[in-house]
């Protein structure tokens, strides 16, 4: 029996134009996203069946006012040094039971970090891109103490160690021995961030 | 030295493009299993503060978007230049914020269903005045893992408008 030759072959010229079209397709609307940002947590809204009993000197308070002022500690602060009033707050270790602390220990000022406070409130009319600012200034306020802490134990950045362990592909192996390491900054200075509800006044 | 004169006569040997099909389906296998597309079209402008000591957020099945900003040109003659929410593809009130989050809560796994996270797109110009009575309602309704969603940057640039 005379063999035929196989079916005629497709020509694949056109292939890298079709390729090209979903390529410029898919180019065109990507969006690589940006999902990046503070992690907050709100209060829950039932009030604690005790009443707790906070020192004073143990709150730092921040007030933002319409203008975007700021009012830290009865004192008019520029924004720019409300990451030092703050980590000078929560790293003053005032009662001298906080070993590891480097402030003033100033009698004044905070106990302990794990007792620290700082309270943020803001007004109605405040623009939330200042209200954003002075969140990260004080999330990086506890984020350069813990990092400080975090290098003289284990010579490594906090946020780094954070970051690995938060990301899905780490090993669990890995993340295990992070997650230690993690708790302990964390308690060393727990963030204790309250946001009171807006003044509706002036 | 003849040896080497020899090749010389002949024309460029064409570059051959036959992997090239090759080259450009990576490429094209790459961008798409990037692309996200978008489930939502942004009704508000949405120009979102920068911040520096971010988080990324991982996980986008566990998360729950709000926006918040001045309607777009397109809608400022229906709704006004003030800040609105908008959720899903509506402008909506603050008091529909809580039965929103209720719906989105519902549609997800059971086992996702405590952690969830909320994020809050909300234009740098907005007032703090929507936010808090967003946050109010989130606590409302318990959801009370949120994050401001920001760009990568230097905080101080939102000061300057």
């Amino acid at each position: 029996m005379a063999r035929r030759a196989g079916a005629p072959e497709v020509n694949a010229g056109s292939m890298a134009d079709i390729a090209f079209l979903l390529l410029i397709f898919f180019l065109v609307t990507t969006t690589i996203e940006t999902d990046a940002g503070l992690d907050r947590m709100l209060p829950p809204i039932e009030p604690p069946d005790t009443d707790v009993v906070i020192k004073e000197k143990n709150i730092f308070q921040v007030n933002i006012n319409k203008n975007g002022q700021l009012l830290a500690d009865e004192e008019l602060v520029d924004l720019k040094s409300l990451r030092a009033k703050a980590m000078a707050f929560l790293d003053n270790g005032g009662d001298g039971t906080c070993t590891y602390c480097k402030g003033r220990r100033n009698a004044e000022s905070s106990d302990n970090p794990s007792k620290a406070i700082i309270s943020l409130k803001n007004d109605r009319e405040t623009k939330y891109g200042t209200y954003i600012t002075v969140q990260n200034e004080l999330v990086g306020a506890y984020n350069d103490l813990r990092n400080r802490e975090a290098q003289r134990l284990f010579g490594r950045d906090f946020t780094d160690m954070e970051a690995e362990y938060l990301n899905p592909e780490t090993s669990s192996s890995v993340k295990d021995e992070l997650k230690e390491k993690v708790k302990r900054i964390q308690d060393l200075f727990p963030q204790k961030l309250s946001e009171a509800e807006t003044s509706t006044s002036n | 030295m003849s040896k080497f004169a020899k090749k010389k006569d002949g024309d460029l040997p064409a570059v051959s493009t036959a992997s090239l099909p090759d080259i450009v389906f990576m490429l094209l296998f790459f961008f798409m299993t990037v692309t996200v597309m978008k489930d939502s079209t942004l009704k508000v402008e949405n120009t979102l503060p920068n911040a520096s000591e971010t988080k990324k957020l991982e996980k986008k099945d566990r998360v729950i978007y709000i926006y918040v900003g001045k309607p777009t040109s397109q809608y400022e003659k229906v709704f006004g230049s003030e800040p609105k929410i908008q959720l899903n593809d509506k402008f909506a009130a603050p008091s529909e914020v809580g039965d929103y989050i209720l719906q989105e809560r519902a549609k997800k796994a059971q086992e996702l269903q405590n952690v969830l996270t909320t994020a809050l797109k909300v234009d740098k110009n907005a007032n703090m005045g929507l936010i808090s009575d967003i946050k109010q309602e989130l606590r409302k309704v318990n959801a009370l893992k949120v994050n401001y969603t920001t760009y990568e940057g230097d905080a101080f640039m939102n000061l300057n408008r």
